[in-house]
């Protein structure tokens, strides 16, 4: 009798993921039953508690390697703990941040400048919906990477991508450009995944399977000049490539960092780069390692590109969100160095590199939000001029992690280009470490710019002042500045720890 | 070697009481001078204790070692913090623990109406505990943060009344040129590591014998521009008469007892480069003897009994350099002359300091004359000092410089003739400056103004002085009968047991020295009994002229380094704003104007960022379609 088969699930590499979206879904609960007021607090628990029991077990799960978690979809491998870790504890850190800052909006339904608007403020409403949105996002992001075929990380892309499209929209202050913003993102987003389903579509049409090991050995066999398979790499690149923000597909990033609630930019900005690039990292290099010649050539000329574009247009950038979110960009394409470098050292570099920009996107992003005036955050960089005598010792931390996006010597970010340089020269691609190496100069001009703006000009604008951080952002400015400076100085254990894990299973 | 607990604690008492005093602020002003003196005191039991027990060991057991820490573990490159007291660093631990401590007591008194006294008392703790260091390193790189701390802490002091700007220029020209001789110790020490894979004494020393000559001769050339910057010898010399700006029982600790003699003690520490290097080794010897003679002709032309003393140490230190150059024949008697010299230079700097506390701080020796009468215990203790440094039987000077002379001749042939007539004639020349010195100040008609009312100094002011004259009297004697000090010093410096032929006999150089110092003498108590004139008389030979601006070493630096080295940065200045800032400029010139370009892209329109994805699609296909042809 072929009846239906249970299928069979390992439910120890699973639970991280499975923690989340329980968190999640009693999340959403919460929100359907609880009274209005309690709601923020019963997610200020419930939110930390899932993500610190999720990392317990990515912990736990650390030295677990399985391709058949769940009947061959999810693979679970050192580079996934780590990722998976890298997440939680990213999500940990902005947490502090998205619970500290009133930041979002009162009533998301509510239209901009409406009767109803002002009632919810005056009532002092809030939107918790953040939160549940924020752990299925969170979920997403642990399942991209550890996708084992093509249509599980096509739902974990839109798993993670749906919330994030929400979130962009819900600033509580100058509501319209958040909503246009997050708009953008949502129609590029869709636009994009559409290129990535083809995509997907295209590889499926080559090897006759969605799984990645037969995907893979379809194309190790062949001689990858077949058009399906160049069609099908070139339009998932695109989608992936997409998510990194990396050039030409890059040109919503600085419309929606800025117009997005800045807790939930530093979000994007720090955890969903890891997950994005996880899931590229595994791509090209578990799946399509056999067409190596056909797709080096072309992340080559995206990542040299993409350093090229993000550092020169942060040059003339006047919005510190923005500025940050050409850094980003730039940051994407020294990370795609890493990919290119298609080496062992090239995935540890790329791991510690997410952490290392990771904790220091949320520092500098989290420091935006305590930049305000009557109006709510100021991000326009003339208005910074003399914030260091205003306020030395945030000034020196936001410098610090403008020192780390530099690359200085003593921070996390120096350890982060050095090895991630290394490992793309080891590799024989020089021209792309030469290209990194000068645009990484370039990009020091404007880090530095600002940090001269802040400590050797004259305040023009009284009315900018520096919020008291609470206990919370300041243990999170203070934290991330002192996990920059650790990693920094010695990043020895984290680098042998990243060392043992960083193999792929596939 | 035997283990010690407690080295360090010599070093870390004046560390601490440095620190602390400094971090005190004016609460300790009323305490702090006699906080320090009693470290000071202390450190110099500590050094006793430390004397008495290493005399009582048998010989192989003298040497004591410490780890404190480690200090730098990098792959190969290992450097513990560790000290090592062996024989020849427990004779420069009692001498500035000793003088150390003296000086304190003398600076009580000559400090008492500086409104910064607890400020120089941190400065002179901070030496101390910096010395010690220097003494007491186990490697090159120890002794080079015992180098750093002393020059620092010269720096400080020379600068002490930084409010007059000459003096402030005075600190800073010791410095830089301080620092030209640190470079060699540092070039030193990166050859030793890079030959030897270590920086340690020991480790040097026994690969010594076994290592390239050309290294050997690196090494020893490095050392000595250390030993030449440090020891204010030729051509680094110009600092050390510049530097008698510091109140003067700095100048007596630091630039006459101490600091200044570190050279010597590098040479001789590095002993075993020096032996293994005969070109290094004879470049040492003609670096002492031009310097012994450089300085005393100095001497012979100055008017200010500080300068003239220092022209002196250098000259003196001259005749150590020349004894650490000829090697396991000199090096005992380098440290010899060390020792006596620290007593009788570091006395005659603190006799001058008296004369000027009873003259309000006159230098001009042309306004002294006749003060014996006036301060009669200054007179005779500076006396002993001076029939010391001359050389007469049985002061200290006389056993030290006479041996000296003695190694000198014995070099042997031509070589011998030439360096021992050297010595000889400094000696001459030491006598007669010395005798013009004692005669101007403290003998003769007084020719100081109405205003002056010399007077003999307190009690703490002289007591100090007393002691080191007993020192210039016995100290030659003691370190030389039965030649105690050869032999205690013989398991560091002379470890073969080096045969020394004898050229020349004991008797014959004793003879010949006395006669060059009754020389010397002679003429200047001819030339100096008549009247001399307050002012200095301008007609005057070609060669006094030169003597007097110190023959002429600053006007060389200037056109040989400083003037050159003014164009050259200049030129790199103009290189810089034009060339290379002109780069720069363009470049961001260039990258401003692609990014406003660029920056159109960014329209805000959905459909042209879709638009954008769109090319950039099409274009990876072409892409990959090229590739793949």
């Amino acid at each position: 009798m072929t009846g239906f088969v249970t299928p069979k699930l390992e439910y120890v590499a699973l639970l991280p993921m499975l923690i989340i979206f329980a968190g999640a879904i009693i999340g959403v609960l919460v929100e359907a039953f609880a009274k209005q007021s309690l709601r923020k607090f019963i997610h200020s628990l419930l939110t930390p508690t899932t993500l610190l029991l999720a990392l317990f077990q990515v912990f736990a799960n650390k030295d677990l390697v399985t391709t058949n978690a769940a009947i061959n979809s999810v693979v679970i491998d050192g580079p996934v703990i780590i990722a998976q870790g890298t997440i939680l504890i990213l999500t940990l850190i902005s947490l502090l941040f998205i619970l500290d800052v009133d930041s979002f909006a009162p009533e998301a339904s509510a239209l901009p400048g409406s009767e109803e608007e002002r009632k919810a403020l005056a009532i002092g409403k809030q939107q918790t919906e953040i939160f549940p949105l924020l752990l299925f996002s969170v979920a997403g992001m642990m399942l991209f990477p550890a996708a084992n075929d093509l249509i599980t990380l096509f739902i974990a892309l839109e798993v993670l991508s749906l919330p994030l499209y929400l979130m962009a929209g819900l600033s509580r202050r100058r509501r319209l450009f958040s909503q246009e913003s997050a708009m953008k993102y949502f129609l590029l987003g869709a636009y994009s995944s559409a290129f990535f389903i083809f995509g997907a579509a295209f590889l499926y049409g080559y090897s006759g399977s969605i799984q990645f090991s037969q995907i893979r050995s379809a194309v190790v066999g062949s001689s990858g000049n077949d058009v399906l398979l160049l069609i099908g790499i070139v339009f998932l690149s695109v989608g992936l490539l997409f998510k990194v923000g990396a050039v030409p597909f890059h040109a919503w990033t600085p419309d929606v960092y800025q117009g997005a609630p800045t807790p939930i930019t530093g979000f994007m900005a720090a955890v969903t780069k890891v997950a994005a690039f996880l899931a590229v990292l595994r791509i090209f290099y578990t799946v399509l390692d056999g067409a190596i010649w056909q797709w080096r050539p072309l992340l080559t000329a995206v990542a040299i590109l993409t350093m090229v574009v993000g550092s020169v247009v942060a040059l003339v950038q006047r919005d510190v969100k923005r500025m940050l979110a050409y850094s980003s960009i730039a940051h994407a394409g020294f990370l795609l160095t890493g990919v290119i470098a298609f080496n062992k050292a090239g995935l540890e570099s790329s791991l510690f590199y997410l952490l290392a920009y990771g904790i220091a996107t949320l520092g500098a992003f989290g420091i935006i939000t305590l930049i305000q005036d009557s109006q709510g955050e100021v991000t326009d960089l003339n208005r910074w001029a003399g914030l260091g005598k205003k306020s030395p010792a945030i000034a020196s931390a936001f410098a610090f992690f403008l020192l780390t996006f530099a690359g200085i010597p003593l921070t996390s970010g120096f350890i982060g280009k050095f090895s991630i340089f290394s490992a793309a020269y080891e590799s024989g691609n020089i021209a792309v470490v030469v290209v990194g190496v000068l645009t990484s100069a370039l990009a020091a001009f404007f880090y530095i710019r600002v940090i001269v703006l802040m400590f050797f000009t004259d305040a023009k604008d009284a009315t900018v002042t520096v919020t008291l951080p609470t206990l919370r952002s300041s243990i999170a400015v203070w934290g991330t500045a002192f996990l920059t400076l650790i990693l920094g100085v010695l990043p020895n254990s984290t680098l042998s720890f990243i060392e043992n894990l960083a193999i792929f299973t596939r | 070697m035997l283990e010690s607990e407690t080295l360090v604690v010599l070093i870390a008492l004046p560390l601490f009481s440095s620190g602390f005093l400094l971090l005190a602020g004016r609460k300790a002003d009323k305490w702090g001078h006699l906080f320090a003196t009693a470290i000071a005191g202390s450190t110099f039991l500590l050094a006793m204790i430390e004397m008495f027990a290493m005399v009582g060991r048998e010989e192989a057991n003298r040497a004591l070692y410490q780890k404190v820490f480690t200090w730098i573990s990098v792959g190969s490159f290992n450097v513990d913090a560790a000290l090592l007291l062996d024989q020849l660093s427990i004779c420069f631990v009692l001498l500035i623990t000793g003088v150390g401590t003296l000086i304190h007591i003398y600076s009580i008194s000559y400090m008492s109406h500086d409104p910064d006294r607890r400020r120089f008392f941190a400065y002179l703790n901070l030496f101390i505990a910096a010395m010690l260091l220097l003494v007491l390193g186990d490697s090159y790189l120890n002794l080079y943060v015992g180098w750093e701390g002393v020059g620092l802490a010269s720096y400080l002091l020379i600068g002490f009344w930084n409010k007059k700007p000459e003096y402030a220029t005075a600190a800073k020209k010791a410095f830089v040129v301080n620092r030209i001789g640190d470079l060699g110790l540092s070039i030193a020490i990166m050859v030793a590591f890079a030959v030897f894979g270590t920086v340690t004494f020991k480790g040097i020393e026994e690969q010594a014998n076994s290592a390239s000559q050309g290294a050997m001769v690196a090494i020893g050339f490095a050392l000595l521009l250390a030993a030449v910057g440090k020891s204010a010898q030729f051509p680094l010399q110009s600092w050390l008469g510049d530097a008698m700006a510091g109140p003067t029982p700095v100048s007596a600790l630091i630039h006459a007892a101490t600091m200044v003699t570190a050279g010597v003690y590098l040479i001789v520490r590095s002993n075993f480069v020096f032996d293994n290097a005969p070109i290094a080794q004879f470049a040492v010897v003609i670096v002492g003897a031009i310097t012994l003679l450089f300085g005393a002709i100095i001497g012979m032309a100055k008017d200010d009994i500080k300068k003239a003393l220092a022209a002196s140490t250098m000259s003196q230190i001259g005749y150590m350099i020349l004894a650490a150059g000829l090697g396991p024949i000199g090096y005992a008697f380098a440290i010899m002359h060390l020792l006596t010299h620290g007593f009788f230079k570091a006395g005659m700097f603190l006799g001058a300091g008296s004369v000027m506390h009873g003259m309000s701080d006159e230098v001009n020796m042309r306004r002294y004359g006749g003060l014996a009468r006036y301060m009669p215990i200054t007179t005779i203790t500076f006396g002993f000092g001076y029939l010391a440094i001359i050389g007469v039987p049985p002061f200290a000077g006389f056993y030290s410089k006479d041996k000296i002379i003695e190694a000198a001749f014995n070099l042997g042939g031509a070589k011998g003739i030439v360096f021992g007539s050297i010595t000889l004639l400094g000696a001459v020349i030491t006598a007669f400056y010395m005798t013009r010195l004692f005669m101007m100040t403290f003998l003769g008609k007084k020719r100081w103004s109405e205003g002056q009312r010399p007077h003999e100094s307190p009690f703490l002011i002289w007591a100090p002085m007393v002691i080191l004259s007993l020192g210039s009297i016995g100290s030659g004697f003691l370190l030389y009968s039965g030649k105690r000090l050869e032999y205690w010093l013989k398991p560091v410096v002379d470890k073969g047991g080096h045969k020394h032929e004898e050229f020349i006999s004991h008797a014959t150089v004793t003879t010949m020295a006395l006669t060059a110092v009754l020389i010397g003498v002679a003429i200047a108590i001819a030339k100096y009994r008549k009247d001399i004139p307050i002012e200095a008389p301008e007609k005057v030979s070609i060669f006094t002229r030169a003597a007097r601006k110190d023959l002429m070493q600053d006007q060389i630096n200037e056109t040989l380094f400083m003037r050159p080295g003014l164009a050259i940065t200049s030129t790199l200045v103009k290189t810089d704003e034009k060339v290379i800032d002109g780069l720069v400029r363009g470049v961001a010139q260039v990258s401003l104007g692609s990014a406003k370009g660029l920056r159109r892209i960014q329209s805000g329109y959905i459909r042209n960022y879709a638009l954008l994805i769109l090319i950039g699609a099409a274009a990876l296909i072409a892409a990959i379609w090229v590739v793949t042809l």
